[in-house]
């Protein structure tokens, strides 16, 4: 063993062939002729197919004239648009499903989440059973179901279930009251603008105050003062500009008030009791996560159980929940697109199903289908994380 | 205080017991404590009960006691021959119940698929059980000789057995057949995702990133029509892929990245020093991965494998949109069959399904989470 040991310096040279960084270099290399000779590949026959087939290629549908109905739209559509509005058409019934159904099921969420802890032995059941029994239906079963057999079932317009007069449920959809804003209401609309800033800066300045003196201050009596009974001074003041106009029944159907479809209700109700039940396992697991030291520390400290809640449990349970819930919110969205199920008109449907039917350009259509949910869940995580950044543990 | 003599007190007889504390045991002291033990407690308990109430009565009633348990046609389940309120129409669920499990395959050789199903349930059953023996022989049989044997049974065409169109396919059939084929495609093609993504060739791992967050950030309804209406674009006009084919692709693709990201979970939780240990002994990358890192880390995530498995499962229901029947889109069709249009048909169809949904899904995620607290014992 002495002597003969050949030193560091000396290492055996290894063979081309043996050298893991030549390797490596090499594999890559194999692997990026394999992938540019399959795109080439699928160039050349997507090129010849297309011919054979006599599809147009490009984008200059987008100009042409869609000439189908949409029975959902926010901004103004009629037939003789074009393809290009109907894009938008179904991107803007895409995203006001998802918000609507985010902030819904996230409230739901939080409820069952919370409800699945509480010490009610009953309502904990009760939230258990919720959880288990939507987690295990699939979502489109559920979106049929609520749209066949719940709202399907509802009456006629002429036999409409009425909720205190203002609300009608029919098979035509819920008709609910819309708001008129009559003249003076852009006061109202100031004031109650101006209450949530002056509510804002309120409590800027009595988070200052108690970490100078310590002395608290009565936010939430004062907060409910700013943003509702300033706004109801001035609506008084200026004589109820802000009216209701109600729905009512002319002819089979309702006229006047806002009409929410059945197809977006059930896929509404659908998709945030869904995502929901997911949601309340990860509240559930995140309040869970947080250790009951931190709940003693925060009783012997004096705190009632209400504010250990809110400032020492949920603060801390967020940095675990918001990673997965933000992947719930890019689950609804995605899934929303199941609204073709039932001919909802979202981006997916009217895009992806209808254009592409009728124009058969199915490289172009499902390219910018694509590009814009992937669009929309980088956008949504990009926002979480942001939040999340905000929330994490400042470490030295 | 030594030394004093004076006595403080001492109490001259025995004090009377206190009378005993409000049950504290039994179930009267249970539901004091637990439901009635504050005002708003008990308004929450009442308010959960007449929830149970308003959805388990109406339910039991519609599911058993008004139910109609045999009959013919639509007759026997309207209300002016059975002579009350009707509840579900079970004859309904009998009559369609071989063209919700079989769909369209011809009748002669349900035991084609009746085989394929057994078979697989005498390969999964050993394989979820821990204690069974055999577990490589086992998976082998079930990931690599099972769907090649599934294959040739149910497509037929050699060894003398008659050739079955996929279009006659559905049913529960097309459901098991597209949530089994995802699966069994999806763990190899992941596992070697999630190698790639952890890899240090820069070229590798990039284009794993890509791949798999392309099919994450992407609807799978998205991915279906890519693979129904893009993907024969693509591939030389000769190749005719059968349309159940191509929404296998479009399954696989999609479940891999999913699958990648939780093997990726599993590669993560292997401390550096099972890597160094077998650099050590001079094992290579493959071997270092195949003998060491991926058992472990495979074993790890099975949880994660069979929720997505159940996830997978569930969107099987997708198909229907591109117009394959799976066991949803066969029990659709079912509704439309005049000889059973009864006001109670739509529920009854929506009952069973739900229930054999809920039944598959939820005896899975049983089975996740008992694996989970079987690896979880070390730690709690």
């Amino acid at each position: 063993m002495t002597g003969e040991r050949e030193g560091p310096a000396a290492r055996p040279r290894l063979a081309v062939l043996y050298n893991p960084k030549l390797r490596g270099i090499f594999y890559q290399l194999v692997l990026l002729a394999i992938l540019v000779w399959l795109g080439i590949e699928f160039a050349l026959n997507a090129k010849t197919n297309l011919q054979a087939q006599k599809i147009a290629t490009g984008f200059g549908f987008l100009d042409n004239t869609a000439g189908f109905g949409v029975n959902q739209s926010l901004i103004a559509y009629q037939e003789s648009d074009t393809y290009g509005r109907v894009f938008f058409v179904g991107l803007l019934n895409t995203l006001v499903v998802s918000a609507f159904g985010i902030a819904l099921a996230t409230a739901i969420g939080f409820l069952v989440g919370v409800a699945r802890l509480s010490n009610n032995w009953l309502i904990a059941r009760l939230a258990g059973v919720y959880v288990e029994v939507i987690r295990n239906l699939p979502l489109l079963f559920q979106i049929l179901f609520w749209y066949l057999a719940v709202l399907g079932a509802l009456p006629a317009p002429r036999n409409a279930i009425s909720v205190l007069d203002g609300v009608f449920l029919s098979n035509r959809g819920i008709a609910v009251p819309r708001p008129l804003f009559g003249e003076g209401s852009g006061l109202v609309l100031a004031a109650f603008a101006i209450g949530i800033v002056v509510t804002l800066m309120l409590r800027f300045w009595a988070q200052a105050r108690q970490e100078k003196t310590g002395q608290q201050f009565p936010l939430g009596r004062a907060a409910a003062g700013l943003i509702l009974g300033l706004p109801l001074l001035v609506m008084i003041a200026a004589g109820f500009p802000i009216g209701f106009e109600l729905p009512q029944l002319r002819g089979f159907n309702f006229v006047g008030g806002v009409t929410m479809i059945p197809e977006f209700t059930a896929l509404l109700i659908a998709l945030s009791t869904y995502t929901a039940a997911f949601i309340a396992e990860i509240v559930r697991s995140g309040i869970q996560a947080v250790s009951r030291g931190q709940t003693e520390a925060a009783y012997s400290l004096g705190l009632k159980p209400g504010r250990t809640m809110s400032m020492v449990v949920i603060p801390q349970a967020m940095r675990v929940i918001i990673p997965p819930l933000t992947s719930q919110y890019l689950n609804l969205t995605k899934n929303s697109s199941l609204a073709v199920g039932i001919g909802y008109p979202d981006l997916f449907a009217v895009f992806a199903g209808t254009t592409l039917n009728q124009t058969g350009q199915a490289i172009e259509i499902l390219a910018v289908t694509m590009a814009v949910y992937l669009v929309i869940s980088l956008i949504t995580s990009a926002l979480m994380n942001w939040y999340n950044s905000r929330l994490q543990l400042v470490e030295r | 205080m030594t030394g004093t003599t004076q006595t403080a007190y001492v109490a001259p007889a025995i004090t009377a017991p206190l009378p005993p504390p409000i049950a504290v045991g039994g179930p009267v002291g249970w539901v004091r404590g637990n439901l009635l033990n504050s005002w708003s407690n008990a308004i929450v308990t009442f308010v959960s009960l007449y929830l149970i109430w308003a959805v388990a009565v109406p339910l039991i009633n519609f599911l058993i006691i008004d139910a109609v348990w045999d009959g013919a046609g639509r007759a026997d389940c309207l209300p002016e021959k059975v002579g009350h309120t009707v509840g579900a129409c079970w004859p309904f669920i009998g009559a369609k119940f071989s063209q919700l499990v079989y769909g369209f395959y011809p009748w002669n050789l349900h035991w084609r698929v009746d085989l394929t199903f057994a078979l697989g349930a005498v390969l999964l059953v050993p394989l979820m059980i821990p204690r069974a023996p055999l577990k490589m022989l086992n998976s082998i049989l079930f990931f690599g000789v099972f769907p090649i044997v599934a294959f040739f049974l149910l497509v037929g065409g050699s060894f003398g057995l008659e050739h079955v169109e996929t279009r006659s396919w559905g049913g529960l059939l097309v459901t098991l057949v597209v949530a089994v084929t995802g699966i069994v495609v999806s763990l190899p093609l992941g596992i070697l995702l999630a190698l790639g993504r952890r890899s240090h060739m820069p070229a590798v791992q990039g284009m794993c990133v890509i791949f798999i967050e392309f099919w994450r950030g992407v609807p799978l309804i998205t991915v279906l029509f890519f693979a129904t209406y893009m993907l024969p674009l693509f591939l030389p006009n000769t190749w005719t892929i059968d349309a159940l084919l191509r929404v296998l692709v479009g399954v696989a693709l999609f479940s891999a990245a999913y699958m990648a990201e939780v093997v990726r979970g599993g590669l993560q939780a292997i401390p550096r020093g099972q890597f160094e240990a077998a650099s050590a002994l001079g094992l290579g990358y493959w071997k270092t991965m195949g003998l060491i890192v991926l058992p472990q880390a495979l074993r790890l995530v099975i949880p994660g494998i069979v929720n997505n498995f159940i996830g997978l499962f569930k969107d099987t229901t997708l198909v229907l949109i591109v117009s394959i029947f799976d066991f949803l889109g066969q029990m659709r069709a079912a509704f439309a069959d005049p000889n059973w249009s009864t006001p109670v048909t739509l529920y009854t169809g929506f009952a069973f399904c739900g229930i054999v949904y809920f039944v598959f899904c939820f005896s899975m995620s049983r089975y996740s989470l008992f694996v989970e607290r079987r690896l979880n014992t070390s730690h709690r």
